[in-house]
């Protein structure tokens, strides 16, 4: 393993949440409250063509529509849409800036998470695209990846630089109208990352972005847009930590993938938002819909380790448009104090030979909640459709709580379907017999968590699997005693 | 080395060790025998520190320290090891890990820097030989699908890894077959030394045909009821335990 020891040690001395610092720089924030006029304001700001200031309208109206979600196993406060700024940027930020000139204190903050742009800069295969408080503020590695003719940019650039794509894909694959969230996110989305790989080009490094909420009060929606023409490779990583804060924060972001003839997409999360406090207090509200299409041979994998937020409701699915297209989901969420998480995914099959793998282990501790909900639906004509589920939980303690719903719609006989699914707890025998071995409690727990989460932490690219390890360390921190 | 004073240990309120006083120096073998339920693994659970025992009475000195307040951890840093009986599966950790892990932690409480990954292996290549343990099944799970003796043979391999200054083997030689016994033995044979100490809890004499204990001590209901050489052991093979029951009833 590439983590050393000294780091770890390093690690698991810090007790309270280490992000939790806030970086004061001055912003420009939007009056609270949602209606037309802000919309229209969002769009100008950022200086749009109308057909988008029109799309968004759209989905405004959808979203009057709608009533959020109840469905999903977790309690919490409502958000008041009326008390949230739909849009705060960076002052100083500047499109055509080098990395030199970014803002010092900035730089400074992505030192605390240990995420600095200079050691990101010498990183040399991670292209990365920081989104700040909704608005990009550095782009690295754009030349090498133009020269292959790949797209990696700010979803605001591209809707000017590239109109035709954008135009052609953003909701075709999350429409406006799909659920509450996404609506809400289609209107006011304030920025996020594009992502276009031409035909038969493999992506020679992993595209990365670090998201940040900073801004007290300010909703972030994230919109990010992949897409993978024929037979072409990329791996994206997405990585998000927030500082903490003591009223509820509004996280509502949109993944479209698009996977074409027989191209890859691997996209992988490490999802670290503020949970709250010991006391559930605080803490970010995800609510995010991410969802691909894959056409013929296409094949996307979506690996995600979820320790944060208060409440998580996230379902990474797959369309299984194209024959013989592959949906994978690697899924690690890890709850503890009061945090809820209603996780999973949705694999639909429509093409022939389709096939899916799920792959989902859920850590629970302290009084926290811990949902799985898969869904594998196979539509008539899918011929010959496979899916295969695992689920498992791990549980530390008497007062946690571990749920597993799997829902299967099969409607062609060929379907084969397997659903796996087991529950452990870590025995305190296990830990004596790592006690005596010399490994201390704390390390001992570390230790099994990340045997029990081994298959979906081997899925991820190395430097994000290292990364993943210390956040599992951090997250199940004085989770025992 | 280890010196044990009259010691009472209770699990959920039931005195099960009642007053046991056994003094092992540096160099020497002992093994420790006894019927089934008669405290043996109690008295290696309480020595390694478990807390689900409560000593109640009585004392546990290594090399002087009393190690009344001394967490398992660091028992095991000052050199005590179990081989259990029973190892427990740790599913997705491999053994390699484990060690690692184990090594690094007991460096590190000793304001040691990890080792180098070359000694790592270095040392996993010499110490998997001695045992003539497949390298291939240092990558499994801890554990997790051995067969009995395999268990056995693994808890030898980290009790080599580990070298501890007093190492208490628990019915090690249950499960193994003839073969691997005397492999497992031979190693335990090299790796002892004047500065060691070894502890054997088993049921057979066969095991101390190739590890030659210096002293043989009988536990029976929670005390040492008799205490010889090697002789005893093939007394005790002979006789059963029976007559010692009804010498100590009396
Ligand atoms: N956790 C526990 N809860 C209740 N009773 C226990 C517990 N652990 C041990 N005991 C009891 O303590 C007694 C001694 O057990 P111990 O395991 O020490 O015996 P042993 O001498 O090792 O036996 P064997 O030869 O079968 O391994 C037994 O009666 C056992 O049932
Ligand atoms: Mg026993």
């Amino acid at each position: 393993m590439a983590y050393t020891e000294e780091e770890l040690k390093k690690e698991l001395e810090t007790k309270e949440y280490e992000y939790g610092f806030y970086t004061d720089i001055e912003s420009e924030t939007f009056p609270n409250g949602l209606n037309e006029e802000i919309v229209i304001a969002i769009s100008k700001k950022k200086g749009e063509p109308e057909w988008m200031t029109l799309w968004r309208l759209e989905a405004f109206k959808y979203w009057k529509e709608m009533v959020e979600p109840e469905w999903a196993n977790v309690h919490y406060e409502k958000p008041d849409f009326q008390a949230i700024s739909y849009y705060s940027a960076p002052k100083k930020a500047d499109p055509n800036k080098t990395l030199d000139d970014v803002d010092p204190e900035l730089l400074e903050m992505y030192k605390k998470l240990g995420i600095s742009v200079d050691e990101q800069k010498k990183l040399q295969n991670v292209a990365v695209d920081i989104v700040m408080d909704s608005v990009s503020v550095a782009t690295t590695f754009k030349k090498t990846l133009a020269e292959k003719g790949i797209i990696f940019c700010s979803i605001s650039e591209a809707i000017k630089e590239h109109p035709e794509l954008v135009k052609k894909y953003i909701g075709s694959v999350v429409p406006q109208r799909d659920n509450f969230y996404a609506a809400l996110n289609s209107a006011v989305f304030s920025d996020g990352s594009f992502c276009y790989i031409p035909k038969g080009v493999r992506c020679p490094m992993e595209l990365s972005t670090y998201f940040r909420i900073n801004q007290a009060g300010t909703g972030q929606f994230e919109r990010t847009l992949v897409i993978a023409d024929e037979d072409s490779y990329v791996s994206y990583l997405e990585g998000c930590t927030a500082p903490s804060r003591d009223e509820n924060q509004l996280h509502a972001a949109v993944v479209e993938l698009i996977a074409l003839d027989g191209a890859e997409i691997k996209y992988s999360t490490v999802q670290n938002w503020f949970p709250g406090n010991k006391e559930g207090k605080g803490g970010v509200y995800n609510f995010v819909t991410k969802r691909a299409l894959c056409e013929k041979n296409a094949k996307v994998s979506w690996t995600q380790v979820e320790t944060g937020s208060a409440v998580t409701w996230k379902y990474p699915s797959c369309i299984l448009k194209g024959d013989n297209s592959i949906g994978e989901f690697y899924s690690i969420a890890v709850t503890n104090n009061y945090q809820q998480a209603d996780t999973g995914t949705k694999m639909v099959h429509i093409g022939k030979n389709t096939k899916s793998t799920i792959i989902s282990k859920g850590i629970s501790a302290g009084k926290s909640q811990n949902s799985y909900r898969g869904l594998v639906q196979v539509n008539s004509r899918a011929e010959g459709a496979r899916n295969f589920s695992q689920c498992d939980s791990l549980l530390m303690g008497n007062e946690c709580g571990a749920h597993t719903f799997p829902y299967i719609e099969a409607k062609n006989k060929s379907a084969m379907i397997e659903h796996e699914a087991t529950t452990s707890k870590i025995g305190e025998d296990q830990i004596f017999y790592c006690n005596q071995r010399g490994i201390d409690t704390e390390k001992a727990i570390a230790l099994i968590v990340n045997g029990f989460s081994k298959e979906v932490l081997n899925k991820l690219p190395m430097e994000f699997a290292v990364e993943a390890q210390k956040l599992l360390e951090i997250s199940l921190e004085g989770s025992v005693g | 080395m280890l010196k044990i004073k009259d010691l009472h240990a209770n699990v959920e309120d039931k005195e099960i060790l009642k007053g046991i006083n056994l003094e092992v120096k540096a160099g020497e073998v002992h093994a420790i025998m006894g019927p089934n339920g008669s405290g043996k693994s109690t008295l290696a659970s309480v020595i390694a520190g478990n807390e689900n025992f409560e000593v109640t009475k009585g004392s546990i000195e290594l090399s002087g320290e009393d190690l009344e307040d001394v967490s398992p951890e660091e028992r095991a840093h000052k050199g005590v090891f179990l081989s259990f009986q029973y190892p427990v599966e740790i599913p997705g950790v491999s053994v390699t890990n484990f060690m690692k892990t184990a090594i690094n932690e007991s460096r590190k409480a000793k304001g040691l820097e990890d080792m180098p990954a070359k000694d790592m292996l270095k040392l996993i290549r010499e110490k998997s030989e001695l045992l003539e343990i497949d390298r291939k099944f240092l990558s499994r799970s801890l554990n997790e699908g051995f067969s009995g003796g395999e268990k056995k043979r693994n808890e030898i391999f980290q009790m080599a890894m580990l070298e501890p200054k007093v190492a208490i083997l628990d019915e090690t030689d249950s499960g193994l077959d003839i073969d691997a016994l005397r492999i497992v033995a031979s190693g335990v044979n090299k790796l002892k030394s004047k500065d060691n100490a070894v502890i054997l809890i088993t049921h057979y004499q066969r095991l101390l045909e190739y590890i030659v204990p210096d002293y043989v001590h009988v536990l029976h209901n929670g005390k040492i009821v008799k205490s010889g050489g090697k002789e005893l052991a093939l007394e005790l093979e002979e006789k059963g335990y029976d007559w010692l029951k009804q010498e100590t009833a009396v």
